[in-house]
């Protein structure tokens, strides 16, 4: 147990410091996604693509990525990852992306050379955004049973079917997706894995509107969309394994420590400014200790964190510590979200621009979003099947028959 | 940067579970109980020999001269095996208190034979941690007098450390006090009340002086009950889980049943944060002052929650047999109820948290 830094990594911390002390001025606003290449002007890249090309340059975007597709080259070193996340995020300047981290290191990972030189550099410059099409209407926690339908036609596979939970494909400039392209295999060995534009004739996006007003997903439609054979990511039928890389990607993303550290200490900060008859509610008993119930679970969510980082760095598996990241993680962050409502009282319900509404209604936006967040990227109930049969070897749940009617 | 256990800390932990293991069954722990034996001499002699309850104390004094950590990681054992023996007062409280605030012939003249296993302390802080139905001990001279409620680890101890209502904190030998054992629900350790009739003592010197002495005793304390809270959970929980993979019903073993799966899944993901928390609250106390009294005080009250929603699950997954006695699973469900109210209940600690933080 040794919680100092050594002295390549305090180096590499100033220098980043220092490097955000002089730069910051140069990154864009908060933007919630990577700007897409539609925005783009015709006179060069946009400030957002700048900022990040100057990332790369330094080092703190795309750092694993080879150089030869544009990346800086570095040695994974998980700790460097983590100290650029810390630090970008205590500066509250908007840190750099890998392109998309669903999609480029599973093109790095599984792609053709051809591939990686198409897809990888544009992504990590920002020039090319990505969506992922995986759920469909009729899949969603049970999604090998996916039914939307490419055939081969000539060079071309002919997409029919329909995506829904597709964020952002309104801004995308590309999707994942997958399809099914051997009807007549077991379901999980007729999966395909395809990239293509958005812009592909045949291609509909309708926005869905999620029950915090916003349009974040979307449905997305597919009429005899043609796609080049070549856009398939490994081998045909092989699209489920390639789409369990992505989904290995994602879920490290859901559930961040530091995510519910901050949120933690905005509460402190509102419950410390915001008054009930003129007192603090952080002098109510009642709303302080919710608050500190909260402050434990964080703790060990963090710390948690800490161990999941130190067996990366060791490259030994981190076992149940990552397994319960996603479920636990959400699910703090939903309280918080809670918690800061109550506190706030009928103040917390203000939304839509109303008058007296605190930090422009974001607590009920996050509310709702983490409960979205709680059943999407795999439900909760799907993440304590995982705990429950991988991380605990309990035995799966016998296989029904279930006979065509 | 490593956040994990060294390998001389996972040998140790893996030394003593054996011990325990060999002879520390339930077998024994039931016999124990039956005969209100907290001290079991066989298995107290074998934790000796290893150097258990002189963990904590320096090496000039005999002991191992080892940090919080390595404590909790015996006490997270300890309360995996439910076992039998003198800890958290008489091998982490007494001789923390001593080599903070004991003069050099008191460090001369108790820890040697605390590390040895010689003799055993029993420590009674409710002054400190919060008074109930007692007398208020005070302090005249070289005399105490009152009634301390709840100390631990008294059964055929030799001498108890009490601390009075100013926070001092006393030696008192334990033919000069009455004790007065008190049964509690968890029959795998003592607890007892103390009376003081102008009794002779032995202040610690620096205790008189200074209050934070107390304070951080009482974080090591409670940072090693969440330890042994940590470790008996886990045992309910390994337990639930070997049962949800062998018992059936309808033909069926019953971990495959999704609601019985999802409370293991639950068990454990409310768990294993609080394995992180109780290391770092540990390694905060030795080694990031600014960090270990809030952890300390999180340890206690996050394991306190923990530790009773896993009890309550565990049980049942074991359906009926889970509430019999013939599985035994009670005793573990029982240490972990004791925990909960030993040294601060989880609403007190989380007051002490908000104070540290200057939120009140």
């Amino acid at each position: 147990m040794d919680l100092e830094y050594s002295s390549e990594y305090e180096d590499f911390r100033n220098e980043l410091r220092n490097f955000l002390e002089e730069n910051k001025h140069l990154s864009p606003g908060a933007i919630a996604r990577p700007p897409t290449n539609r925005e783009g002007s015709e006179d060069g890249p946009n400030p957002a693509q700048r900022w990040q090309q100057l990332l790369i340059e330094h080092g703190y975007a795309a750092r694993t990525i080879p150089k030869e597709y544009g990346g800086c080259g570095e040695a994974p070193d998980p700790l460097k990852t983590h100290i650029i996340a810390e630090e970008f995020a205590k500066a509250r300047v908007r840190p750099g992306h890998s392109g998309d981290n669903r999609l480029v290191p599973t093109v790095l990972e599984l792609g053709t050379e051809e591939q990686k030189r198409w897809l990888v550099p544009p992504s990590i410059r920002g020039e090319m955004s990505w969506c992922q099409g995986y759920s469909e209407p009729g899949s969603g926690s049970d999604l090998a049973s996916l039914s939307t339908r490419a055939e081969v036609d000539g060079d071309d596979f002919v997409i029919n079917g329909q995506k829904i939970w597709t964020s952002g494909a309104q801004h995308a400039d590309m999707m994942f997706c997958l399809v099914r392209t051997e009807p007549d295999a077991p379901k999980h060995q007729g999966i395909s894995y395809l990239v293509f534009s958005m812009d592909t004739p045949g291609i509909e996006v309708r926005p869905l509107v999620t029950m915090t007003g916003d349009a974040t997903f979307n449905e997305v439609f597919f009429t005899d969309a043609r796609v080049p054979k070549n856009q398939i990511i490994g081998k045909r039928g092989e699209g489920w394994f390639v789409a369990n890389n992505t989904l290995k990607h994602e879920r490290e993303g859901l559930g961040d420590p530091h995510q519910a550290e901050n949120r933690f200490r905005e509460i402190e900060e509102l419950m410390r400014n915001e008054t009930v008859d003129g007192d603090p509610i952080m002098d109510n008993p009642t709303h302080r200790d919710r608050l500190l119930q909260l402050q434990g679970r964080m703790l060990a969510m963090k710390y948690n964190g800490m161990r999941v980082l130190t067996s990366q760095r060791k490259h030994e598996e981190p076992g149940l510590p990552r397994w319960i990241i996603k479920l636990q993680g959400c699910e703090l962050n939903h309280q918080m979200a809670a918690m800061a409502i109550d506190a706030l009282g009928e103040l917390g319900t203000l939304y839509h621009r109303s008058d007296h509404m605190r930090a422009g209604g974001m607590w009920q936006q996050r509310f709702m979003m983490d409960l979205g967040l709680i059943i999407g990227g795999g439900t909760a109930q799907i993440q304590k099947n995982m705990i429950g049969e991988r991380a605990l070897g309990l035995p799966k749940e016998p296989k029904v028959e279930v006979k065509p009617t | 940067m490593d956040f994990a256990l060294s390998e001389e800390q996972q040998f140790l932990q893996q030394t003593v579970n054996e011990l325990l293991q060999d002879q520390c069954s339930l077998d024994i722990v039931r016999q124990d109980a039956a005969e209100n034996e907290t001290k079991n001499q066989a298995l107290y002699g074998s934790l000796t020999e290893l150097g258990i309850p002189g963990t904590l104390i320096s090496e000039d004094y005999g002991g191992v001269g080892l940090r919080l950590l390595d404590a909790a990681l015996i006490a997270e054992s300890l309360g995996g095996s439910v076992a039998t023996v003198p800890y958290i007062g008489s091998s982490v409280l007494a001789p923390l208190a001593i080599q903070l605030a004991g003069s050099d012939e008191q460090k001369d003249s108790w820890l040697p034979k605390l590390a040895s296993g010689e003799i055993t302390c029993g420590v009674a802080l409710g002054e400190h941690i919060g008074a109930r139905d007692n007398t208020p001990i005070t302090s005249e001279g070289s005399k105490v007098s009152g009634r301390a409620m709840f100390a631990l680890d008294v059964q055929d101890a030799d001498v108890f450390l009490v601390a009075t209502v100013d926070d001092e904190l006393h030696l008192v030998e334990a033919n000069d006090a009455e004790l007065n054992r008190l049964f509690t629900i968890d029959k795998t350790r003592s607890v007892g009340e103390l009376t003081f009739d102008h009794a002779p003592s032995d202040s610690l010197e620096s205790s008189i002086d200074s209050t934070s002495t107390l304070a951080k005793v009482v974080d090591a304390g409670r940072v090693v009950v969440a330890a042994d809270t940590l470790g008996a959970a886990q045992s309910m929980l390994a337990k639930a889980v070997d049962y949800a993979g062998e018992r059936q019903q309808f033909n069926r073993v019953i971990g495959s049943f999704q609601a019985v799966k999802h409370m293991c899944a639950e068990m454990a993901a409310e768990l294993e944060p609080c394995r992180s928390l109780v290391w770092y609250a540990a390694h905060a106390y030795d080694a990031i002052p600014e960090d270990a009294r809030i952890t300390a005080c999180h340890a206690k009250a996050h394991l306190a929650e923990v530790g009773r929603f896993v009890a309550r699950k565990s049980t049942e997954v074991h359906g009926g047999m889970g509430f019999t006695d013939l599985l035994g699973l009670h005793y573990w469900f029982k240490r972990i109820e004791l925990n909960r109210q030993l040294l601060g209940t989880p609403e007190f600690v989380r007051n002490e948290a908000a104070k540290v933080q200057g939120w009140i």
